[in-house]
């Protein structure tokens, strides 16, 4: 396949043949679930944190070739960061790190910032609940 | 690496035999069919002989065939052209939520100026509800449209049955037969319809060129107005080597169309039979007989369309899908909803269109790089989890 004539740059179409961190975690200490199936993408990203710093983060997703690769791409950025600094990547930046999305892609990259969004929640509202007590 | 073609109904391939037939008049017999020197004269001679090998194909009268730009200006031609000439009779247009989008959105930009439209429901398997249909219309009803087989589908309506039903109110009825044409043996006349369109790429004629069949006393206005062409109904001057190509297209159909027919139907069940044995919970769209012979639509559940066509494409293989992913729209498939697939089902629909460079082997090779295609992207799949897809069902 010629790359010119390809729906998607290289970079995407790497990660979308060799998606990284393709799974779940066991007892994460984040979730996140986004995404409706009348659009047709479907998101799931799991997060370890350790001293307030991302040390594992895993996906499964249901969706096009732009769902996959935003999924993988920012599964691989948010390693290794804290989860201010995981809060500050933006939709863009991961779009960026792939080269790029065909305009009507982009709402992929917004999908796949939600879900580690959701997972940061998840993990704050439970770390929230364990000072509580 | 090569190239397996199975979206034929998206378009196909233009004959050898059209394109040699098209050429000499883009340069030799280039005159303007309206002029009346030679090279014109034996333009305009091209068109009438094109337009009777269209007009035999379909069992029609030549003056009864207007050329016009392919299968969407023909759609658009009849509702716009039937509404403006009869609108004083009535407001109310009957279609089907299975339609093209060049017929239903013509409908749905009428129902902004006020008129009256109804979308006939289809059952399970793509079919028109014709209680539904009877029950629809009223003495304002001016035109029925019903396509005469499904673009994704491929579940052929019953169409002379729906033209009993519009004579007898005296509506006129309309079928898109854009999938038709050439594919299977079709008569004009046996099925009672006023009016029918063509494309000529999707027969393996060129692109830009279709026709509406306009039976003799419809009353119809013109949707593009200048010089005297086309009997008046279709102004601009003729597009003659494309005429020239859908009328050889239109003739290598009447000679292949019934052998061709068979050998893709085989093929077709051959596919169906070796993805379903080896991929699991896959569904059938369309109607498991009434359906045309070169269609095949099927549902894989847990994964999306998109992510298939391109781990296909990689692998050669050019496929379509009514995912959303691949049209740009939010939502998948009008016509698999209609059909009541769940929306996260019709998002794994993948659509193999089969045709004349279809060989045994490409059909093998699609079943055997198929299967790890989705068992890879399954893996991936949150509803691969079975137990936790009830959680996203709406």
């Amino acid at each position: 396949m010629a790359d010119q004539w390809s729906l998607y740059s290289k970079k995407v179409m790497e990660h979308f043949q060799h998606p990284r961190n393709v799974g779940e975690i066991n007892n994460p200490d984040g979730v996140g679930h986004v995404g409706n199936p009348f659009c047709g993408d479907i998101m799931e990203l799991y997060v370890k944190v350790k001293d307030n710093k991302i040390v594992d983060a895993k996906f499964k997703t249901f969706g096009c070739g732009a769902a996959i690769a935003t999924s993988s791409m920012i599964t691989e950025m948010v390693k290794g960061k804290t989860i201010e600094e995981a809060l500050r990547i933006s939709n863009r930046t991961v779009a960026e790190a792939l080269d790029g999305l065909p305009p009507i892609k982009m709402h992929c990259s917004v999908l796949a910032k939600d879900a580690l969004k959701a997972a940061i929640d998840d993990y704050l509202a439970k770390k929230g609940k364990k000072n509580d007590h | 690496m090569k190239r397996i073609y199975l979206d034929y109904a998206a378009t196909t391939p233009t004959h050898p035999e059209v394109v040699k037939e098209m050429l000499p008049y883009f340069n030799e017999v280039y005159g303007n069919p309206s002029s009346i020197y030679q090279i014109a004269q034996r333009a305009k001679w091209a068109v009438g002989e094109a337009r009777e090998k269209v007009a035999r194909l379909i069992n029609a009268k030549a003056e009864e065939i207007i050329f016009t730009s392919g299968g969407t200006e023909a759609d658009n031609m009849t509702i716009k052209g039937i509404v403006f000439a009869n609108k004083r009779y009535g407001n109310h247009i009957v279609t089907s939520k299975i339609e093209h989008h060049a017929v239903l959105n013509a409908c749905k930009w009428f129902e902004k100026q006020g008129f009256k439209i109804t979308y006939i429901s289809v059952d399970k398997y793509g079919m028109i509800d014709l209680d539904e249909l009877r029950k629809s219309l009223t003495d304002k009803t001016i035109l029925i449209s019903i396509m005469h087989a499904n673009n994704e589908v491929g579940t052929i309506e019953p169409i002379s049955e729906i033209a009993r039903i519009a004579k007898e109110k005296g509506i006129y009825f309309h079928t898109d037969a854009v999938q038709t044409v050439g594919k299977v043996p079709l008569d004009v006349k046996e099925l009672g319809v006023d009016l029918l369109s063509l494309s000529g790429h999707k027969l393996y004629g060129p692109k830009g060129v279709g026709a509406l069949y306009i039976r003799k006393g419809v009353k119809i206005s013109p949707l593009i107005h200048g010089g005297h062409h086309e009997r008046n109904k279709r102004a601009g001057t003729e597009n003659v080597p494309g005429i020239v190509g859908l009328g050889k297209a239109c003739e290598i159909a009447v000679k292949e169309m019934a052998a061709e027919g068979r050998r893709l139907k085989v093929l077709r069940n051959r596919l169906y039979k070796g993805l379903s044995e080896r991929i699991d919970e896959i569904v059938l769209n369309g109607h498991p007989q009434d359906r045309l012979p070169g269609i095949l639509n099927i549902c894989i559940k847990y994964v999306e369309g998109e992510s298939m066509l391109i781990n296909l494409d990689l692998e050669g293989i050019c496929a379509s899908s009514g995912s959303a992913c691949t049209s740009g729209l939010l939502e998948p498939s009008h016509v698999l909803l209609a059909m009541g697939i769940p929306p996260e089902v019709a998002h794994g629909s993948l659509r193999f269109s089969l045709g004349r460079d279809t060989t045994e082997g490409d059909v093998g090779w699609v079943i055997e790089v198929l299967p790890p295609i989705v068992e890879k992207l399954r893996a991936m799949s949150p509803f691969g989890k079975k137990v936790k897809s009830d959680k996203y069902r709406g």
